[in-house]
C-alpha cells in the first residue's frame, strides 16, 4: 500500500526519515505506528531509535552495522506491508479522567467566552472527540493529541505561564495535551488529569504511545481527589 | 562505599555515560558526552568500557578528594589538573590513594573535560543510563538531572593496587587551542528548501559560536540563510541536525536536543566533528563542508579502526 506521497529522505549519517504526508490524520498516525512496529521486528538489532511524529518517522540506525541502502530496503518492505483496513481501529483506546472547572482550568472561562460557548459546552465538546496521539516530545511524556473540534480551538496565550501544573489539560490551536510535569507553557488550561502521564518508576512509563487513541471523561472534584489529584 | 568526594562541583559538572538510547518515542533525549572522542579516551585510559560513567566538566573548577585507591584520567579541554597541588598531565592516567586531592583549574583551550575513574563511577541508572539531562530532570548522581553538588560522594571501586599509568599517543590528542572547527555535513531533511545560492553561502561562510550555546544546541552567528519555507510539521531530530529558524541563524542540535521540532533543517553534522564543535568557546568559529553519506559511513568506520588500533603508551612517570 506504498502511497505516492510516501518518501524517504536522508536526515544524517545514521538517520533516514520517512514522510507519510504533510497533513496529520488518523490514517497517517496508524501507518506510522505500523511502520515503526515492522521496522522494530525486521531490523531492530541495527536500530538505535525511532521517532514517530505527525507525518513522519525518523529512523536512527547504527552505521557501523549497516548502511542507508540496507535500511532503505527494509523501509520499503515495511511500507509495502502496511494495511489500511484497520486504520481506524489501530492503536489502543485510552481513557483519561479530567476534572474540568474554573479552579482546575484557569483558562476555561475565557476560552468559552471567546468561542461564544458556555463552559459546559466547551467541556462537552472536548469529551466528544476521540483524539490520536500524533507525537510525543517537548518534554518527557508530553503527548500531542489531535484534533480538537474547531469550535473550541484556541490560540496560545500571548504571555506563556512560567509554571503550568502537572496534569494540566490544555488546548493550543487544534491540539490538546496533558502536561506530564510542571513546566512553563502557553497552552489554554481547561482542567486537570489525576493520572500520571510520565512516571519513570512505572512500566510502561507513559499510558499512551504515538498512534494510540485518547478519550477524555469528566470527573468531579471528589473523584479527582480520590484518584490522587492535587489542587 | 568508597569513592571521590565532591569538595567543589565546579561551574557545571555532569555524570555522563554514553547516553540514553531507544527512548525518543517517549520524548527522552540522548544526553551523553558532548565530545565522545575525549570521553572514550578517558575511559580507555582507566581500562573501562567505552560507555562507563565519567564526569563531563564544563570549563572547570571541580575539586575532589579520594577515599580510595584507584586510577583517574582527565582528557578533553586543556583544564589544568593538579593532584595534591602537583601539576598532573592530561590524556594520561594517574594513581590515586585515599586522601589525595584532585583539583581542576579553568579551561585554557577547549571547554569540556572528561574525568574517568577505574571501573567507572558506580551511579544508579535511570531509563538504562546515568547520563544527566538537567532539562528533563533525569539522570546523574541523584537521578533527577541535578549537576554534581558539593558534599556528594562519587562511588567507585577500590583497587587493591592502582594500574600502571598510561598515556594517549600525542598524535591522537586533539588540539583545541585555535578555537575554530571545520565540520563536515551530510545534506538531508529539507535541503531542497534551501536554494543553491543559500547553500553556497552557508558552506562558504564563517560562523561564530554565540553565548547562548549549550548542551541542547550550538547557536551560530553569521550570514542569514533563508529557506523557502518557514516551518514544517514537527518531526524527529537526529544528533547534529542543522536547523534554521526564521531569523536565518543556524542552530546545531546536540546531545540534549528536543526530540521533535518544526524548523527547516539543512542536514546534519558528522558525529566525528561534533566533539570539535562542542569544545569551541563562545566566539569560536565554524566552517562547514558538505560530504556524501557514503563518505560519512567510510569516515565512521575508519575512525572506529583508528581508535581500536591505537595503542596506549606507558606514561612518562
Amino acid at each position: 500500500m506504498s502511497k505516492p506521497q510516501q518518501s524517504i529522505s536522508i536526515a544524517g549519517e545514521n538517520s533516514l526519515i520517512i514522510y507519510f504526508g504533510d497533513k496529520p490524520s488518523a490514517a497517517i498516525a496508524s501507518e506510522i505506528a505500523q511502520a515503526a512496529q515492522r521496522l522494530r521486528e525486521t531490523i531492530g538489532q541495527v536500530l538505535i531509535d525511532l521517532v514517530p511524529s505527525y507525518g513522519s518517522l525518523l529512523i536512527i540506525y547504527n552505521p557501523l552495522q549497516t548502511d542507508h541502502h540496507a535500511v532503505r530496503a527494509a523501509i520499503r518492505r515495511a511500507l509495502s506491508s502496511l494495511t489500511s483496513e484497520d486504520d481506524q481501529l489501530a492503536g489502543r483506546l485510552v481513557s483519561l479522567p479530567v476534572y474540568y472547572s474554573a479552579e482546575s482550568g484557569p483558562d476555561l472561562q475565557a476560552l468559552a467566552e471567546s468561542a461564544g460557548l458556555t463552559t459546559e459546552q466547551v467541556i462537552a465538546i472536548h469529551q466528544q472527540a476521540e483524539y490520536r496521539v500524533y507525537a510525543i516530545g517537548f518534554a518527557p511524556g508530553f503527548a500531542y493529541l489531535g484534533e480538537v473540534d474547531p469550535r473550541i480551538a484556541a490560540p496560545r496565550l500571548a504571555t506563556p505561564r512560567t509554571k503550568v501544573p502537572r496534569g494540566a489539560v490544555a488546548i493550543a490551536d487544534r491540539q490538546t495535551a496533558v502536561y506530564p510535569a510542571p513546566s512553563p507553557g502557553g497552552w489554554n488550561l481547561i482542567g486537570l488529569c489525576p493520572e500520571p502521564m510520565f512516571d519513570p518508576e512505572a512500566s510502561p512509563s507513559m499510558p499512551v504511545q504515538v498512534g494510540d487513541r485518547v478519550r477524555f471523561t469528566a470527573i468531579d472534584r471528589a473523584q479527582f481527589l480520590a484518584l490522587g489529584g492535587e489542587l | 562505599m568508597s569513592g571521590l568526594i565532591v569538595i567543589q562541583p565546579g561551574i557545571f559538572s555532569l555524570a555522563q555515560d554514553s547516553g540514553r538510547f531507544g527512548l525518543h518515542s517517549i520524548g527522552l533525549t540522548t544526553g551523553g558526552p558532548m565530545d565522545r572522542n575525549a570521553f572514550r579516551w578517558a575511559n580507555r585510559l582507566c581500562d573501562n568500557s567505552q560507555s562507563a560513567t565519567a564526569i563531563e566538566v564544563t570549563v572547570g573548577g571541580l575539586v575532589l578528594e579520594s577515599t580510595t585507591t584507584t586510577n583517574i584520567a582527565m582528557t578533553g579541554a586543556n583544564i589544568p589538573l593538579t593532584i595534591n597541588q602537583q601539576a598532573a598531565a592530561l590524556w594520561q592516567s594517574h594513581k590515586i590513594i585515599p586522601g589525595d586531592r584532585i583539583e581542576l583549574g579553568f579551561a585554557v583551550a577547549g571547554s569540556r573535560g572528561y574525568l574517568a575513574v577505574a571501573g567507572g563511577f558506580q551511579i544508579e541508572p535511570i531509563f538504562n543510563s546515568v547520563s544527566t539531562v538537567p532539562r528533563e530532570g533525569l539522570g546523574g548522581t541523584t537521578q533527577d538531572g541535578t549537576p554534581l553538588q558539593a558534599g556528594q560522594i562519587l562511588p567507585c571501586q577500590a583497587l587493591q593496587h592502582p594500574l600502571d599509568c598510561l598515556s594517549v599517543p600525542s598524535q591522537q590528542r586533539p588540539d583545541y587551542a585555535a578555537n575554530q572547527a571545520r565540520v563536515r555535513v551530510v545534506l538531508g531533511y529539507q535541503q531542497d528548501a534551501f536554494s543553491e545560492i543559500q547553500k553556497q553561502l552557508f558552506f562558504s561562510s564563517q560562523y561564530t559560536v554565540s553565548d547562548s550555546s549549550d548542551r541542547m544546541g550550538y547557536r551560530l552567528k553569521g550570514p542569514n540563510i533563508s529557506p523557502s519555507i518557514d516551518g514544517i510539521l514537527s518531526e524527529g531530530i537526529c544528533l547534529g541536525a542543522i536547523q534554521v529558524p526564521a531569523d536565518g541563524q543556524p542552530i546545531i542540535l546536540l546531545n540534549d536536543r528536543q526530540t521533535i521540532g518544526g524548523y527547516p533543517k539543512l542536514g546534519s553534522v558528522l558525529s566525528l566533528d561534533l566533539g570539535k564543535l562542542a569544545q569551541l568557546m563562545p566566539g569560536g568559529t565554524v566552517q562547514f563542508e558538505a560530504i556524501s553519506v557514503e563518505r560519512a559511513h567510510n569516515l565512521l568506520a575508519l575512525d572506529e579502526q583508528r581508535f581500536n588500533n591505537s595503542q596506549l603508551e606507558p606514561a612518562n612517570k
